[in-house]
């Protein structure tokens, strides 16, 4: 085929949401449905592939869809940053539906064809969100992006989810509306447009005290960032079926929450004006707050999932840090962080539901000895553990060196105690958990208290029936799990691309 | 032909309302009204087209020279609004037979149709006109027959909403018929152009003020302004679906009409807002009026008196827009004006397809319609979240509008407070939406609505969308009306 890369682009966004008829169109045939979101997911992956090649080949790809009010327009544009998101995202995308046909038919849900056509809209905005040209277009695919993942949150239908689905839509949907759509204004009202620009939209004389204002606005505005006292909304998805929590609330809610924080920090502020803002600094404590109790919080929870989500609010609070540090080391630490954690994350996410799927687990209490029934999957959760806590050989290795170093040159020591404090604590709520479930007579690393009496219980059935079949989960799963482990471990080998997609964020074209 | 157009605008649906009395059958009386509703609304449209591209029409009736005779004087707002009524009237009359059918005693569909077109002559009279005992007339041609309409409800309670309705409205009507009176005394005139000349001389008499009370009072009990406003959520609850759907984006909007017209052409913007102390008072009602009617909005269990008050809280954000008095500010409340009428009148249409299904429209009676009237229930959400003000919609418009007029004020409280009252508007909409895709049905399953009302809820749904993403039209219009309302005051 011989497009335009600047229709490839424009595909790349529509694509995904006009699939969306056609899982419709095909809801009544399982198989029919299924292979139409992956031919999908495997075009989109063709289109933002080649993008991708436009980008290094220094090709500029825009384009302009239509003046919505007048001076603010829907256009889109193709930075490395938004690059590096996209292609995440579709990527694990095409990942995630391979793991969700094997999940939600072995877990007969209800609504499946709801599901993927939600799921599908979903990934559209992600798309339109990464590429887009100002902070206008942006807030559009944000809050599409909170509606359409809405009914994903609350599939199963029960109170439960209800409730869920009202924290997740009520505190999104606040910080969204009244905090950064205020800021954007104001930036409109401040800037005079709201265009991306290397470098910030600013000019010189703008006034610290309004600059540093709408800075807050942002930071607490973009709740999908999850910095806390907004980060309710996280730990309250989770009710989701597992595909939602993997894909959308590891990897694609979040990481655009955390893009935004980015794009608005390099392409609004600019490093220069950011670093000399005075409310930078208390941002920066407030994210590391955030990184720190989270974790401790993490460590408090039994449900797999609910750790897993403060674990991700935790490791969020990572990339804002990075952003906020206002150096291109900063800025290149989080741009790899939002692929690394990517990965890890939602291979962690893949285990927890593989578990539930195949033992009816969902308690950590619960995950003894596991690792004679699930090999691959408590291996596969091993390995994603290390790229979390970010040690060799695995891919968040990089990422965490250099925020790092972001934090040495900024002379931020505070910062750098947090991060390697924070560290520590993620061995301490994710190691025990496969070594739980290879070696259930290691009594050394005991679990948490509540748990403790159940732990022992556990024991003693393996020790009863030694007779333990393996029961992974069903193939399409697994093969999704193994195929974001290796991910893992390649980032840690090659991460030259991604390398060089991080730096070339601060000088502009691939 | 062209040049009797303003006149034909309130002619037309005036003769046509006797005629639906003589034809004396339900569907034909219908048929009848709808055609004169439609070319109300092509008239309406050829007005506004020819107001952009030639300005001001004025047109005398009867060839009286204006400041002696009646004169009819279309400008850009006056085009906006008459689209914006009769083309609604026109939407919400299709799906009107199935509706009262079900809602109103079989003898008075005729009744309905002809007090209907009444009510849309005085709606257009009142706008159209440029003379203010004129707007008198037609105010009350639209409030009698409009107390009547509510009064056809099935329900008992429909009558005592209508008897409260004329009570408030009459006295609204008495008072701006008494600032007319003064006006006339002190000037000797009614054409309101005229007036606009004349009353600056007498500005500093205690007349003037005493007239601008009782106009001003006597438009905002009309328009529903908190606190105002009790009258309207009955009116609107226990009145037939299709004249609530009418009325909800039409009547509270002609009010504003009237108030912009007097504030700013007929006694001038210096005089509203300098001497007399308009802006913190209305800024204040506007605010306080937007956070009381939307948590009585939650409270509520019937969903048109919910939304209802949701009308009431959206009206705070006109008379907010409005209280900024500059260009921008005006505009963001004309741009709401248009807006809202849209959302309320597709919310009000689904409810009226609910009713026709389920029989009532209590929070309860919701209960998994979700799934049993998916488009209908599609319907509600979209215009829900257009009251919200979610992107892509025309209730994010105003609302960017509403925000940057505020900051070019350099209000920011005053924008964080809209803000906020949008995040309510989040809680009243969810708790429907919650009902009906989350609860189990209760009782007999009900099918979805039939054709005849999904066709006008979709059109104004996508109306809607449509709208919220292509804004050219509606922010042209708008700003093209707010700057010649400016010009005329400076």
């Amino acid at each position: 085929m011989n497009l335009s890369l600047d229709l490839m682009l424009q595909l790349a966004i529509i694509l995904p949401i006009l699939s969306s008829f056609a899982i419709i169109a095909a809801g009544r045939y399982p198989n029919l449905r299924e292979s139409v979101t992956i031919t999908t997911c495997l075009i989109l992956i063709y289109l933002v592939v080649n993008l991708y090649q436009g980008l290094l080949a220094d090709e500029t790809i825009s384009v302009f869809w239509w003046e919505l009010l007048p001076g603010l327009n829907v256009s889109f544009d193709i930075e490395p940053l938004g690059m590096l998101f996209a292609l995440i995202a579709s990527f694990l995308w095409l990942v995630t539906t391979c793991y969700a046909i094997g999940y939600m038919r072995s877990h007969n849900e209800k609504n499946q064809t709801r599901f993927y056509v939600c799921f599908a809209i979903a990934i559209g905005a992600v798309i339109g969100l990464a590429f887009s040209a100002n902070l206008f277009t942006l807030f559009i695919f944000y809050e599409v992006l909170t509606l359409s993942t809405y009914p994903l949150v609350t599939h199963a239908g029960t109170e439960k989810a209800k409730q869920g689905g009202r924290t997740y839509l009520g505190i999104l949907l606040t910080t969204s509306i009244v905090l950064f759509l205020l800021a954007i204004v104001g930036t409109w009202f401040v800037a005079g447009t709201l265009d991306f620009k290397l470098g910030g939209i600013f000019s010189d004389d703008v006034s610290i005290f309004v600059a540093s204002a709408l800075l807050v606005l942002f930071i607490f505005g973009i709740g999908k960032a999850a910095i806390m006292p907004f980060h309710r909304w996280l730990p309250a998805a989770m009710v989701a079926p597992t595909p939602v929590s993997s894909l959308l609330h590891a990897v694609a809610v979040v990481k655009a929450g955390v893009f935004t924080v980015l794009k608005v920090c390099v392409f609004i502020f600019g490093l220069d004006l950011l670093a000399i803002l005075p409310t930078t600094q208390f941002l920066l404590y407030l994210a590391a707050a955030s990184v720190l109790l989270a974790s401790i919080v993490a460590m408090r929870q039994d449900n797999l999932k609910a750790r897993l989500a403060y674990s991700t609010v935790s490791q969020l609070g990572y990339i804002t840090i990075g952003a906020l540090l206002a150096t291109s080391t900063g800025v290149v630490g989080s741009s790899m962080h939002i692929a690394m954690h990517a990965f890890g994350k939602i291979t962690l996410f893949f285990c927890a539901g593989a578990i539930l799927v195949s033992l009816h687990k969902s308690k950590i209490s619960e995950m003894v000895g596991i690792g004679k029934q699930m090999p691959i999957t408590m291996a596969a959760f091993f390995i994603a553990s290390l790229s979390i806590i970010g040690v060799p050989p695995t891919g968040g290795t990089w990422s965490k060196w250099y925020l790092m170093m972001g934090a040495l040159e900024t002379e931020q020591f505070i910062i750098m105690m947090v991060l390697m404090l924070s560290s520590l604590l993620n061995i301490a709520y994710l190691l025990p958990i496969p070594f739980h479930a290879f070696f259930p007579n290691l009594t050394a690393f005991k679990p948490i208290e509540q748990g403790a009496s159940k732990v022992i219980q556990e024991k003693q059935k393996i020790d009863a029936g030694s007779d333990i079949q393996i029961k992974e989960a069903p193939l399409p799963s697994l093969i999704a799990i193994v195929v974001t482990a290796l991910g893992c471990l390649i980032l840690f080998v090659h991460p030259q691309p991604l390398f060089e997609l991080a730096t070339s964020v601060l000088t502009g074209r691939g | 032909m062209i040049a009797h157009l303003p006149i034909l605008q309130v002619v037309i649906p005036l003769m046509a309302a006797p005629i639906c009395l003589i034809l004396n059958r339900s569907k034909l009386a219908w048929l009848f009204a709808l055609i004169v509703s439609g070319v109300s609304c092509l008239v309406s449209i050829l007005l506004l087209q020819q107001v952009m591209t030639t300005g001001v029409i004025s047109y005398e009736l009867g060839g009286w020279q204006a400041p002696w005779g009646i004169e009819y004087r279309i400008d850009e707002l006056n085009a906006l609004m008459l689209l914006i009524i009769s083309a609604i009237s026109t939407i919400v009359l299709f799906a009107a037979p199935k509706s009262i059918d079900k809602e109103i005693v079989k003898g008075k569909h005729t009744y309905f149709y002809v007090l209907y077109l009444l009510s849309l002559t005085g709606m257009l009279g009142i706008v159209a006109t440029g003379d203010a005992f004129n707007v008198f007339v037609f105010l009350e041609i639209t409030s009698l027959s409009a107390y009547a309409l509510i009064a056809m409800g099935k329900k008992k309670q429909a009558v005592w909403a209508s008897f409260q309705y004329l009570v408030m409205g009459t006295i609204g009507a008495t008072f701006i018929l008494i600032g007319i009176g003064l006006m006339y005394q002190m000037t000797g005139t009614l054409n309101m152009q005229d007036l606009s000349q004349r009353l600056p001389e007498v500005a500093q008499t205690r007349t003037v003020f005493t007239a601008f009370a009782f106009v001003i009072v006597g438009v905002c009990l009309k328009l529903a302004m908190f606190p105002l406003h009790l009258w309207l959520p009955n009116a609107y609850a226990y009145a037939p679906s299709i004249v609530t759907s009418f009325f909800s984006a039409t009547s509270t909007k002609v009010a504003i009409y009237l108030l912009i017209r007097f504030t700013f052409s007929v006694f001038g913007l210096s005089f509203s807002f300098t001497t007399v102390p308009l802006q913190t008072l209305f800024m204040t009602l506007g605010l306080v009026g937007i956070f009381v009617a939307s948590i009585s909005a939650i409270y509520q269990h019937n969903i048109k008196h919910l939304f209802a008050y949701s009308s009431i809280a959206q009206i705070g954000y006109m008379i907010v827009g409005f209280s900024i008095s500059s260009v921008a500010g005006l505009t963001a409340t004309l741009l709401h004006l248009f807006n809202h009428a849209l959302m309320k009148s597709a919310i009000f249409l689904a409810l009226a397809a609910v009713a026709y299904r389920v029989g009532n429209v209590r929070l309860d009676s919701l209960r998994g319609l979700g799934r049993q009237m998916p488009l209908t229930m599609a319907a509600i959400v979209i215009g829900g979240l257009s009251l919200i003000g979610v992107p892509l919609t025309v209730g994010f418009v105003s609302k960017w509008y509403l925000l940057s007029a505020l900051i070019e004020q350099g209000w920011w409280p005053v924008a964080v407070l809209i803000l906020l009252g949008s995040m309510l508007a989040v809680i009243y909409v969810w708790k429907v939406v919650e009902v009906a895709y989350f609860k189990e049905p209760v009782g007999t399953p009900v099918k979805e609505a039939p054709i005849g009302f999904l066709i006008p809820i979709w059109i104004l749904v996508l109306a809607n969308v449509y709208f919220g993403i292509d804004t050219r039209f509606s922010v042209q219009v708008a700003q093209a009306a707010a700057e010649s309302l400016f010009g005329g005051a400076l």
